[in-house]
């Protein structure tokens, strides 16, 4: 009895959807504008972003049109940046941000898949949770903060420690010679280290642990060691770490402010890494505030242009990358 | 037995296998854990060797938690045991993991081949891992092994194209043809059959009557028809307590416990 009851009350909520559903049909060839609307804002928001970027590339190119014009290719290959007599080339500050970028990385990846190996495979997970979260806020330290450690620690010790060290040990390589001040490739290289460390780590991490857990089980049921099953988890994770490392690299050659307070900003080039050097980004923000000339701000602004060019080939590459060892190992 | 001989030529059982024992796994007042919650209750069996024996119950019985202990496995995700379970009459406490998953190979519930490797590599993996270098060598146990489970024929020509380039039933057989390798005297399987087909799943009972020459098969099943049809003895678990463990036969035409009738019957589970 009771069940017919809500039988027939449940038959009146169905007769009213039948009527909706039939008034709804009869207005089939009408849009429903709710969806209409919906897809055509999420894809104006879309487009914001593209625009966005197209925007910004115009603007530096319509401001930078003057260095262009004065100094057309060469602007790339010339190695002097003097404001005084107007001479402006992009060369050191291009390599500055290129060398200190790689061995930044070359520095961090091997500590941040040590880092994510720890974390993913072996922590016991009380450890786990703690040591996560540390990893995470170092990605979370403003960089300003950075760069005082940087000049008021980390330069100082390289100064009296780590540089009279590798110039007595390996002082026999072009890298490790000349006036030691501290301030250094060297010392912008390191910082950078710790800033991408949180990065590539963290994101490899997160990878890992999403490796299915039957393929670390799999090596273990066949008597593989536990370096041997997270090696099987590496290999499921290969692209995934590729594309947290290029994050890292990303990340890297935009960073500005701590490298700007310990590089020690003079455009030169030198195969030493006890050298000051320049990136791209700090001689923008060094600069701008005392570009008087239009031809300074103009060049400047060029800098600029290149630093988005090349950030924007370097993660088209690493997407091109990804997507193509992504087939490459699934057919194999 | 010149397989047999080029396989054992590669990895040489311990000392303590070599003795014969007509039970080769013996379980005693085992209990399983996973933080606080209790999976195995007092669990005492004896498994026969060179036979093949089911395990039959509702989900969450604890059946597949106790085909995990028998190779550590168990703890490998973090669950704890008490109890002892001997091993050819030794402690598996006292064996190294790494030693004990080489003797009792394990094949799982999804066949899980390692995609970033070619067929050829899934096979000798576990040979690699016992450190055989020898090319010609893994070349010549993979091919005895996949003939073993019958995969040769079909994969011959494509031994370098990715494991998961396979249909499922032949990756399961891969996985199986992996397992075989590295020459264990126990295979656990964990329901190897429920991701595949009918045809496929004839195929792997056919494989486990085969293997039974050879090896000492426990099997992890849902499936109580295929409990019938493959094993010699079965073991019916309940809520992570063991409540019959007879010959198979018994077990499905005269149980001597009501919850097993019950269960076989398909009144309850």
């Amino acid at each position: 009895m009771k069940e017919l009851l809500v039988e027939k009350s449940y038959s009146s909520v169905y007769d009213k959807l039948k009527r909706n559903s039939l008034k709804q049909a009869n207005n089939i060839r009408k849009i429903n504008w709710g969806d209409f609307i919906y897809e055509k804002l999420t894809l104006f928001f879309a487009i914001i972003v593209f625009l966005l970027v197209v925007v910004m590339g115009y603007e530096m190119y319509v401001n930078s049109k003057l260095s262009i014009d004065k100094f057309g290719w060469k602007f790339l290959s010339e190695k002097t940046w003097d404001p005084v007599t107007e001479i402006y080339g992009a060369l050191p500050s291009i390599v500055g941000t290129l060398v200190s970028s790689f061995l930044a990385l070359l520095i961090a990846f091997p500590l941040s898949i040590g880092v994510a190996i720890y974390l993913s495979e072996l922590a016991p997970s009380w450890l786990e949770k703690p040591l996560s979260f540390l990893v995470e806020l170092l990605a979370g330290i403003p960089s300003i903060v950075y760069g005082l450690w940087g000049i008021f620690v980390l330069v100082p010790w390289l100064r009296t420690e780590v540089q009279p060290f590798l110039y007595e040990h390996l002082g026999f390589l072009p890298f490790f010679r000349g006036p030691m001040y501290g301030f250094s490739i060297l010392a912008a290289s390191l910082i950078l280290s710790v800033m991408v460390l949180p990065i590539i780590s963290s994101i490899s991490r997160d990878i890992m642990r999403s490796v299915p857990s039957v393929q670390k089980e799999a090596a273990l049921a066949l008597g593989a060691t536990k370096w041997e099953a997270t090696k099987i988890v590496l290999a499921n994770s290969k692209t995934g770490i590729l594309g947290a490392t290029m994050l890292g690299l990303g990340r890297a050659i935009g960073e500005t402010m701590a490298v700007t307070m310990v590089i020690g900003n003079r455009p030169i080039i030198s195969l030493s890494l006890f050298d000051p050097g320049y990136t791209m980004a700090s001689i923008i923000a060094n600069e701008f505030t005392e570009a008087t000339s239009e031809l300074y701000i103009s060049a400047l602004i060029e800098l600029a242009l290149i630093l988005f060019i090349i950030t924007i080939v370097i993660n088209a590459a690493a997407r091109f990358l990804v997507w193509s060892l992504e087939r490459k190992w699934k057919k194999i | 037995m010149i397989e047999q001989d080029l396989i054992s030529k590669v990895v040489s059982l311990e000392d303590y296998s070599q003795k014969k024992f007509d039970t080769i796994i013996k379980v005693e007042n085992l209990f399983a854990y996973f933080g606080e919650l209790k999976a195995l209750d007092n669990i005492s069996l004896s498994i026969p060797k060179n036979s093949v024996t089911a395990i039959i119950g509702p989900s969450g019985c604890g059946k597949s938690t106790f085909l995990r202990c028998l190779n550590k496995m168990h703890q490998e995700i973090g669950g704890t045991t008490e109890g002892k379970i001997y091993y050819n009459g030794i402690d598996i406490e006292n064996i190294d993991p790494v030693i004990l998953r080489r003797n009792i190979g394990m094949v799982f519930q999804k066949p899980n081949p390692f995609p970033t490797m070619s067929i050829i590599n899934n096979v000798v993996a576990g040979l690699k891992y016992n450190g055989v270098r020898d090319k010609k060598l893994l070349n010549e146990i993979a091919e005895i092994c996949l003939k073993k489970v019958g995969l040769w024929e079909e994969v011959k020509d494509n031994l370098n194209r990715s494991g998961a380039s396979l249909s499922g039933g032949q990756q399961q057989r891969l996985c199986i043809a992996r397992t075989l390798t590295v020459n264990p005297e126990v295979i656990l399987m964990d329901e190897p059959t429920s991701a595949l087909d009918p045809i496929a799943t004839t195929k792997i009972e056919d494989l486990i009557y085969e293997l039974k020459k050879d090896y000492t098969i426990i099997i992890v099943t849902h499936n109580m028809q295929q409990a019938a049809r493959v094993s010699d003895y079965t073991a019916f678990f309940y809520m992570g307590r063991l409540i019959e463990f007879s010959d198979t036969k018994k077990i499905f035409t005269n149980p001597s416990n009501k919850q097993t009738e019950e269960y076989i019957s398909g009144r309850f589970g």
